[in-house]
């Protein structure tokens, strides 16, 4: 039996639930978005906003730099300094940006084929060299601003415009590469976990160093059509939710049943000098022997 | 026993539909079956149903569709 004391005791008023407010952070009158119905750059590009505005960093400060294709599409939208650059050049000009202002957070948005195939090498270099940046791969397996070509990460079997009968190509793991060039934070998320993603973009965006992000995201538009996929839910399904699994789950199961699946979360972490950094103290200890 | 009866919580969905590309994701991801597909946008069917999950509104690639709790 309860007291007249604690009956009348009013319940404690919840919190009311209010939605993410994005309209500070996009450009206005920018919207709608190029991507196709589906597509999972809009859901990337939300997760990413919110991480921005965690990390309570003044748009000023932030700079968004990206190459060609349907990801490299998203600084057209957004609020920041934004600089949209020749095909696979992005990290090259990030490098630049990053150098002449060590100040700012640069971000570089590029996609699968822009970061692994014709800016492979950029890629490669920028994780040796440590420069803070923090680099998004949006990962839909295929060049969907062209039609849907054979990209360096599409999965062996897969059908696209120029592997009609299904890729032969062993394909890129981003994050083993990433982390075997060098890079000290990398991760992966999808877009099906906008929540998980959200914060390894947060903590990606706070590291101080290079850190690489690989996104799978789905193209219900080439790579789904050609794969039968049935809708961009059932890509979100199959590719995000069934095709990963998080490096916690992954400890509990047998090499036999991780075959064909990709890992999520934070694959590597690790600490070392920072370039701009070193650069800065080369400059400073150079100017003092004058 | 004193029976405390839980407050409804009520929900309002705000749609834009000149943003809306009807890619079905939040239909096919809503919990309680709340949205629907018509014509070229989504629209509400039972707000009733809703939980405020918002679920609809981070999956939604279009930025077109957002939860308000009243």
């Amino acid at each position: 039996m309860s007291t007249p004391a604690e009956e009348a005791k009013p319940l404690a008023k919840k919190k009311k639930k209010v939605p993410f407010d994005y309209s500070p952070y996009i450009r206005g009158g920018k919207l709608p978005h190029i991507w196709c119905p589906g597509c999972g750059h809009g859901i990337v590009l939300k997760s990413l906003l919110r991480a921005v505005h965690a990390s309570g960093t003044s748009q000023n400060d932030v700079a968004m730099v990206s190459g060609i294709g349907c990801s490299s599409r998203t600084p057209g939208y957004v609020d920041f300094n934004t600089l949209h650059t020749l095909h696979g050049r992005a990290i090259t000009y990030a490098t630049g940006l990053k150098m002449a202002n060590p100040k700012l957070k640069v971000l570089v948005i590029t996609g699968d084929g822009d970061a692994l195939a014709i800016g492979g090498n950029h890629f490669i270099h920028a994780c040796r060299r440590n420069l803070d940046l923090t680099i998004l791969v949006y990962n839909n397996f295929t060049y969907g601003m062209t039609s849907g070509q054979t990209s360096p990460t599409t999965t062996q079997g897969k059908i696209s415009t120029t592997g009609r009968h299904g890729n032969i190509d062993p394909p890129f793991d981003t994050c083993t590469l990433a982390k075997a060039a060098g890079a000290t934070y990398v991760a992966r998320g999808t877009a099906y976990h906008f929540q998980e993603l959200e914060k390894i973009i947060f903590d990606a965006f706070m590291h101080k160093g290079t850190s690489v992000v690989d996104i799978i995201d789905a193209c219900p538009t080439y790579y789904g059509k050609y794969n039968k996929y049935a809708s961009a839910t059932d890509m979100m399904e199959q590719l995000e939710k069934d095709g990963t699994v998080s490096v916690k789950q992954a400890e509990k199961l047998t090499p036999e049943e991780l075959e064909g699946k990709l890992l999520r979360g934070v694959l590597h972490r690790s600490e070392r000098p920072e370039y701009s950094e070193e650069y800065g103290k080369l400059v400073t200890s150079l100017q003092s022997k004058k | 026993m004193a029976v405390v009866e839980k407050e409804k919580r009520i929900f309002r969905i705000e749609i834009d539909p000149r943003l809306c590309k009807a890619c079905v994701i939040c239909v096919d991801f809503c919990p309680t079956d709340v949205l629907m597909i018509n014509g070229n946008t989504v629209a509400v069917k039972n707000l009733d149903a809703c939980n405020g999950c918002q679920l609809c509104d981070n999956r939604c690639p279009d930025f077109a569709i957002q939860v308000f709790e009243e």
